[in-house]
């Protein structure tokens, strides 16, 4: 596990900032919870006059003066985008940094696979993952209980689910892609995580596009449909999981044979 | 047994050649040379060695196995010091030289320790802050810590300073008494001369030489250089033509009776006739040109 422990000491600034910020945007919007509650009225009203935009990003079927509805809608999208934003970074320069820092020579010289190196690559990429999610499922939690809120543990607890489950997808398809790149690998991870979150929206919108859900995972992480339904969507969520084992397999399937160059 | 030996190895990079059919062997316990221009095919050559890049056809063998189907096993024998060795950001020496040992699942911290000592390397600095020289050293530490059977050296001496490339050498050399094959890819031809004993040349992605550095060395060409004045029109076996003050100086491998016949006709008021030391021997592999009808021989 020699490259896993080395990965986790290079990622670990950027892990702790992408953490800490997530973790404190979330925090802040379950302390502002009690503030808001009693003008949540209005605010849901609001909302539910903005036409095409309000069925976007699913404020029709939700109320913003629960904490169950205000806790889907404000922080399912910074948990949702910060965590998909994170995903991305991190498994789309796995690989390709290697060639963007030179350091192919070093590390591939070593007598280590190919596969063993990628293996241990997507276990760290898994691993931080894991651990951003499970520190920020504590810090929500946390802060609900601190604010004296009920916590609505299914719901919070689905939602952390759906975006553990966001952000592995996201790393798997990054995690392809990295493997055809040598650098830019940061644009592209950033323009990959923005599509998809951008794709979640124009399906929202328009029934024509619907099928788009079954491209992106922030279409099982529809917060809304989350708290109505009480599950995650079967077909979107094995879909979209299905495209990240797609990322992961092309992964497999170029990088032993690339040449490094 | 051999150490590396190649079999028609081919490599293009779309329709860019790399390299062309090139057949090389290196026998074990050898300190070999392997020189050429820029672009010749060097690092191509190099990388397919080690499995970095995957050659389009031929076969590549080190001590035996080959290099695409028993890489993990190949690369275990092998310690590689690249021309430029870079290493992952925020790393201190002892962090890069402990990786390295790791990778290789060795214990190699007294090894790590006196080559630190010998190079001169604090291994407590972080790399950023190294010039490339040291940085240099880092990439030596790393490729001779696990004390490997073959080590394969690019340009190993760019940015090292005459002393510490004088330990360097004394290092290979005791490493290559002990038994260990020595790969110098480099452009400097006197440590060529001075530490190898066979050398391949290797122009245009192609080997155009390959033989003991005494016999690549060996020519019937001659430095001229002369005060006054010579007519070289027409005169055979000529290259490297310069104007000095008050006269010429050329190389010289045509015939003798010619070149004697035109200099009992010139103005001549003093006459140097040396043989030409390594470096213009080997140039003439670099750019082409021809100079000894000896080298031909060798290299047919």
């Amino acid at each position: 596990m020699t490259i896993v422990r080395h990965e986790l000491r290079q990622g670990r600034t950027a892990f702790w900032i992408w953490t800490g910020a997530i973790a404190a945007l979330l925090g802040i919007c379950i302390f502002l919870f009690p503030e808001m509650k009693g003008e949540m009225d209005t605010v849901s009203d609001m909302f539910a006059s903005m036409g095409a935009f309000t069925a976007a990003f699913g404020m029709d079927k939700l109320n913003f003066g629960t904490l169950t509805g205000y806790y889907a809608i404000e922080c399912g999208n910074v948990l949702g985008l910060g965590g998909a934003f994170y995903a991305a970074l991190c498994a789309v320069d796995v690989l390709a940094k290697e060639e963007r820092l030179h350091t192919a020579d070093l590390l591939f010289t070593h007598p280590v696979s190919r596969v063993r190196v990628m293996t241990e690559k997507l276990i760290s990429v898994f691993l931080r993952l894991t651990a951003l999610s499970v520190i920020i499922y504590l810090v929500s939690v946390g802060s609900m209980l601190a604010i004296g809120e009920d916590v609505p543990w299914k719901v919070v607890n689905l939602l952390h689910l759906a975006y553990f489950l966001l952000q592995l997808e996201i790393a798997g398809i990054c995690f392809g892609i990295s493997a055809f790149l040598k650098r830019g690998s940061v644009g592209v991870g950033l323009g990959v995580a923005f599509l998809l979150y951008f794709m979640n929206l124009i399906a929202n919108i328009t029934k024509s596009a619907e099928f788009l859900k079954y491209f992106t995972p922030f279409a099982f992480c529809d917060g809304a449909a989350i708290v109505t339904d009480g599950k995650l969507d079967a077909g979107i969520l094995a879909a979209g999981l299905a495209l990240g084992a797609l990322g992961i397999a092309a992964a497999y399937l170029s990088y032993p044979k690339k040449d490094l160059t | 047994m051999d150490a590396i030996t190649t079999k028609e190895l081919t490599k293009y990079y779309g329709k860019t050649r790399g390299i062309e059919r090139l057949n090389l062997s290196v026998a074990e316990g050898e300190f070999f040379g392997f020189i050429g221009p820029n672009g010749a095919g060097k690092s191509t050559t190099i990388r397919s060695l080690l499995g970095l890049i995957v050659p389009t056809s031929g076969e590549a063998k080190i001590f035996g196995k080959n290099i695409r189907t028993e890489k993990e096993a190949v690369l275990a024998e092998c310690g590689y010091l690249p021309s430029e060795a870079l290493f992952y950001p925020g790393m201190r020496v002892k962090d890069a030289v402990r990786l390295s040992a790791d990778l290789r699942r060795k214990d190699c911290g007294a090894e790590a320790a006196a080559l630190c000592e010998r190079l001169k390397l604090d291994p407590a600095r972080k790399i950023d802050e190294l010039s490339f020289g040291n940085r240099k050293k880092v990439g030596i530490v790393c490729a001779l810590q696990a004390k490997p059977r073959l080590l394969i050296l690019d340009e190993p001496t760019g940015g090292l300073d005459p002393l510490i490339q004088h330990e360097f050498f004394e290092i290979l050399r005791e490493r290559n008494e002990e038994g260990a094959t020595v790969f110098l890819s480099s452009h400097v031809l006197s440590e060529i001369r001075r530490y190898c004993r066979r050398a391949a040349v290797i122009r245009g992605g192609s080997l155009i030489a390959c033989d003991s550095v005494e016999a690549l060395s060996r020519t019937n060409a001659r430095r001229v250089a002369l005060r006054g004045q010579l007519e070289l029109d027409g005169l055979d076996g000529l290259r490297d033509v310069k104007e000095t003050e008050g006269g010429v100086s050329f190389l010289y491998s045509g015939e003798m009776k010619p070149l004697l016949e035109r200099l009992a006709v010139g103005e001549i008021s003093d006459l140097n006739v040396t043989e030409p030391d390594l470096e213009e021997i080997f140039l003439h592999y670099y750019t082409g040109n021809e100079i000894s009808s000896d080298v031909r021989k060798e290299e047919a």
